[in-house]
């Protein structure tokens, strides 16, 4: 694990408690650089790749569905870097393996590079879709290659009708921390909520590909990125006092994901968070924890923050990086109002990954009051922050009166994939546009 | 912290206070460079001393006189008894700083200067689990332990009994500009309390400097056979030196105030700067009437003693003032106390007053020559010497305050000097600690007899 790259923690907080506060945000700013990606045999830890291409009925409506998402998962296996281990299959109302044909994992190399391609061309499509029984398929092939970087791709044009919520979420359950899954909805038949919950599950991302066209540069720069991976399951170990409650753990950065329910206890007072394989990246993370409150001038660790490789069981966690957030309680107004400008500006983005989900669904349900409010609350914080991508999600359904306070107006015609782009782009997070900026805290109760 | 600017008072602070204060002894040590007394010196030397005190633990240095224990019946009565090394037991000499043997730490109350704390967790100051990791955080409650000088808790076994000193930051600084030490000599011991000017630059590393220096030179004076009085003296103007020579210039002068008590069978003296104060408080006070009537005085007989030093003493001091119940035994270099004693206003008016505790004497750069105030007093009963900086009496300001709170505390300063200390530490925090607290606490036992000394 030499050649692992350097981890870094980083804590944006202002410690500074009045007398009686009781709860402390912070950032924590995990960097790694530098350090060889995990590849083929060569090095201790293999990659491990599997793509899952939707082969239900609908993905012939119109079939230049099927034919990009063939086209999308040859690009992938071509970009899959020799050695790597991976396998092609398909969903519908089961799973299939596409290539090969027993249910294991070959390396990438030129003669199965060719043939996966081969099979991939022959593929047609019929039936259901079941997304839990292709990533119970997935998992399987996952199963030998449990100490490497395990990535998987998921695409898929529809909403998950041959298989029980139950089912799908005992799959999840099973599959959480197995491996990473970024997924893709093509057309706009799928349900951005339930892919959101595979997604968050397995660590990885959601989008939608609205146009069959753009599949292959989306699955090109996905297996781009996993091939970037050098070190699998980073966690991060979060300690709070006795007497103290954490009352969340989320990623902010790159997008907006709770990690609070995954909570793995690791050590006494102190649970672990998968954070999923790292190449030479940078994520934030929030968490706030609730403190007892102390007397003035005390000062109390209110988390120490440890970004670790967890051990197999019984054995040690190795310790990449570590970090403090603070409490100090003071009289000193001037001190304890500051907000610090990392956390005031990820709470935003929080809140407007919120409202907009809110907003949306109030506008499917017809509550257009609601909507209006929640979609007028989300562009001034889209504006606030400069998140221009929101910004522009937002635009194409409502019109904007006045940016600053919010004023909007529902558009009377919004495009299907309009709204669903909005959804997906809403927990997309941007960094800090001024980070030296301080506001002053909102009083507190 | 003594939060007051001190320069208001130009002109007039040191020459026209109500007493006259003593002209510095002949002789005074104006040639000597100021790095020779300075702390850091004899730390350095002992840089790798294994043993260095843990701060917020008891550390009882315990020196003993040895020639009282093994040879004492054959050495003569008046030779100073040797002090031991409490850790390997070879002779030291009153006022090292450390052993040369072993590097034991011998005067307390220096903070550990980031030296590295021993194995072992430390128990948590708030939970009290045994849980400290190496950052200073308890991994149960999650607490920061205090800082070396956030919280200083020092005990010392003496030949007179335990004595102890507790400084604390308080809760509105971020930082403790309070200094004290304590070093056990020959025949008593003597407590240093230095109180940052919080107006001038660096004042934490004054009163640091200040205290070590002084607390040493008047452990030394004493093995060698000075009066207490002179070796008052003659550490005040080391310190002042030593202070001084923090100065990168007259403009920019780290400064503290200065009080020193010194305990030994003649009685006890006291010798100050500023407004940090010593006390006594009477073991037999039973009545708080009987503290009321000496609350906030300004004893006549106390200042004619005063102002009857000889400048050029260098005897013993010529008269001593008999110690009865409890009192105040120093009077401030301040604003207010010099506005009471001149008559100018009442001691109500001048509390009142936003000036009330500017500071009109101090050690630094910019002080001038200093002139101690020094006083000699002989209990005539069991009591408890109090040496503290104003963050406690700002709270407490009469004695029979003070007392009033060991007492309903029940504390007993002679069996825990320490829990006494930090009752009184306690209490201010309580009242607000709007500054450093520190207090020693110097428990006399029995009354010292002048004939059998003499
Ligand atoms: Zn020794
Ligand atoms: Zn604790």
């Amino acid at each position: 694990m030499s050649d692992q790259p350097q981890f870094t923690v980083k804590i944006d907080q202002n410690k500074y408690l009045p007398e009686g506060g009781r709860e402390v945000h912070a950032i924590v700013s995990v960097e790694s650089a530098g350090g060889a990606v995990a590849s083929g045999a060569s090095a201790g830890a293999q990659a491990a790749e599997v793509i899952i291409i939707d082969t239900s009925g609908s993905m012939t409506y119109p079939d230049t569905k099927l034919r990009s998402a063939i086209a999308a998962a040859q690009t992938a296996v071509d970009t899959l870097r020799d050695g790597v281990m991976f396998a092609v299959v398909s969903g519908s109302n089961s799973a299939r393996m596409v290539f090969p044909q027993q249910a294991m994992l070959v390396p990438a190399n030129d003669r199965n590079r060719t043939a996966a391609k081969a099979e991939l061309k022959r593929l047609t499509a019929q039936g259901g879709t079941a997304i839990g029984s292709w990533l119970r398929l997935a998992d399987q092939l996952f199963d030998p290659y449990q100490d490497g970087v395990r990535h998987a791709i998921l695409l898929t044009d529809g909403k998950n009708q041959h298989e029980s919520p139950e089912e799908l979420d005992a799959v999840l359950f099973r599959c959480a921390g197995r491996f990473v899954c970024d997924c893709r909805g093509v057309g706009t038949d799928w349900e951005v909520a339930e892919l959101r919950k595979v997604a968050n599950a397995l660590l990885g991302t959601v989008d939608i590909v609205a146009d069959p066209a753009d599949l292959v540069a989306d699955f090109r720069a996905m297996t781009e990125a996993a091939m970037g991976k050098a070190v699998a399951d980073v966690a991060l170990r979060v300690w709070t006092p006795q007497t103290a409650r954490l009352k969340f753990v989320k990623q902010v950065m790159p997008n907006v994901a709770d990690l609070s329910a995954m909570r793995a206890e690791a050590a006494p007072q102190a649970g672990d968070y998968p954070l999923g394989a790292w190449g030479a990246e940078s994520r934030d993370y929030q968490i706030c924890v609730e403190v007892p409150p102390g007397e003035v001038g005390k000062e109390l660790r209110a988390a120490w923050v440890k970004l670790v490789v967890p051990g197999a069981p019984g054995q040690e966690a190795q310790v990449l990086a570590t970090g403090n957030v603070l409490a100090q309680w003071t009289d000193d107004e001037a001190l304890s109002t500051k907000i610090n400008a990392r956390v005031a500006h990820y709470t935003g983005q929080s809140e407007l990954a919120d409202v907009i989900q809110e907003g949306l669904a109030a506008r499917r349900d017809g509550d257009l009051d609601t909507a209006t409010a929640r979609l007028g609350r989300a562009v001034k914080l889209a504006d606030e922050a400069g998140n221009e991508a929101v910004t522009a999600a937002l635009r194409k359904v409502v019109d904007v009166l006045d940016p600053v306070t919010g004023t909007v107006r529902l558009k009377a015609n919004v495009e299907k994939a309009d709204e669903m782009s909005l959804d997906t782009t809403s927990t997309k997070t941007v960094r800090t546009r001024k980070d030296e900026t301080v506001r002053t805290r909102r009083s507190e109760v | 912290m003594n939060g007051n600017e001190n320069g208001d008072m130009d002109g007039e602070g040191n020459d026209t206070a109500v007493e006259a204060n003593e002209t510095a002894a002949n002789g005074s040590a104006t040639g000597e460079g100021p790095g020779g007394t300075r702390p850091g010196a004899g730390q350095a030397n002992a840089g790798d001393a294994a043993a260095r005190m843990e701060p917020t633990g008891m550390d009882a240095t315990g020196m003993n006189p040895a020639g009282m224990n093994a040879a004492g019946m054959e050495q003569s009565a008046v030779k100073p008894a040797e002090l031991a090394c409490p850790q390997c037991g070879v002779v030291v000499y009153p006022g090292e700083a450390f052993c040369e043997n072993c590097g034991r730490q011998l005067i307390a109350g220096r903070p550990g200067n980031g030296a590295p704390r021993p194995s072992g967790r430390t128990r948590c100051v708030g939970c009290g689990e045994a849980a400290v990791d190496g950052e200073g955080y308890c991994e149960h409650c999650g607490m920061k332990q205090p800082a070396d000088r956030d919280h200083l808790e020092v005990e010392l076994a003496t030949p007179g009994g335990p004595v102890a000193g507790v400084s604390d930051r308080g809760k509105r600084y971020a930082r403790n500009e309070d200094a004290f030490a304590i070093a056990p000599h020959n025949t008593g011991v003597a407590a240093v309390v230095c109180d940052g000017v919080g107006s001038s630059p660096r004042p934490e590393t004054a009163s640091r400097a200040a205290a070590d220096t002084a607390a040493t030179e008047i452990a030394t004076a004493m093995g060698a056979g000075a009066a207490p009085g002179d070796a008052v003296r003659m550490a005040v103007r080391k310190a002042a030196t030593a202070v001084a020579g923090l100065a990168e210039s007259p403009e920019a002068a780290p400064s503290c105030t200065f009080v020193a008590a010194v305990t030994g069978p003649d009685g006890v003296t006291v010798g100050w700067v500023g407004d940090s104060r010593a006390y006594w408080l009477s073991e037999t006070d039973t009545s708080p009437a009987a503290d009321l009537a000496d609350t906030g005085e300004l004893n006549s007989s106390a200042v004619t003693a005063d102002l009857r030093g000889d400048p050029n003493a260098t005897s013993p001091d010529a008269e001593t003032l008999p110690l009865g119940p409890s009192r105040r035994l120093t009077d401030d270099d301040s604003w207010a106390a010099f506005m009471v004693a001149s008559g100018a206003l009442t001691e109500a008016e001048a509390e009142a007053h936003p000036n009330a505790h500017v500071i009109t004497a101090w050690l630094g750069a910019d002080a001038g020559e200093v002139r101690p105030h020094v006083r000699s007093f002989v209990p005539d009963r069991p009591g408890t010497l109090l040496v503290c900086s104003d963050g406690l009496w700002n709270y407490f300001p009469g004695a029979g305050d003070l007392a009033a709170v060991l007492r309903n505390a029940q504390a007993d300063p002679a069996a825990d000097p320490t829990g006494a200390a930090r009752i009184l530490v306690r209490h201010a925090l309580d009242a607000g600690g709007r500054d450093n607290i520190t207090v020693a606490v110097l428990p006399m036992a029995a009354t010292p007899s002048t004939e059998q000394a003499r």
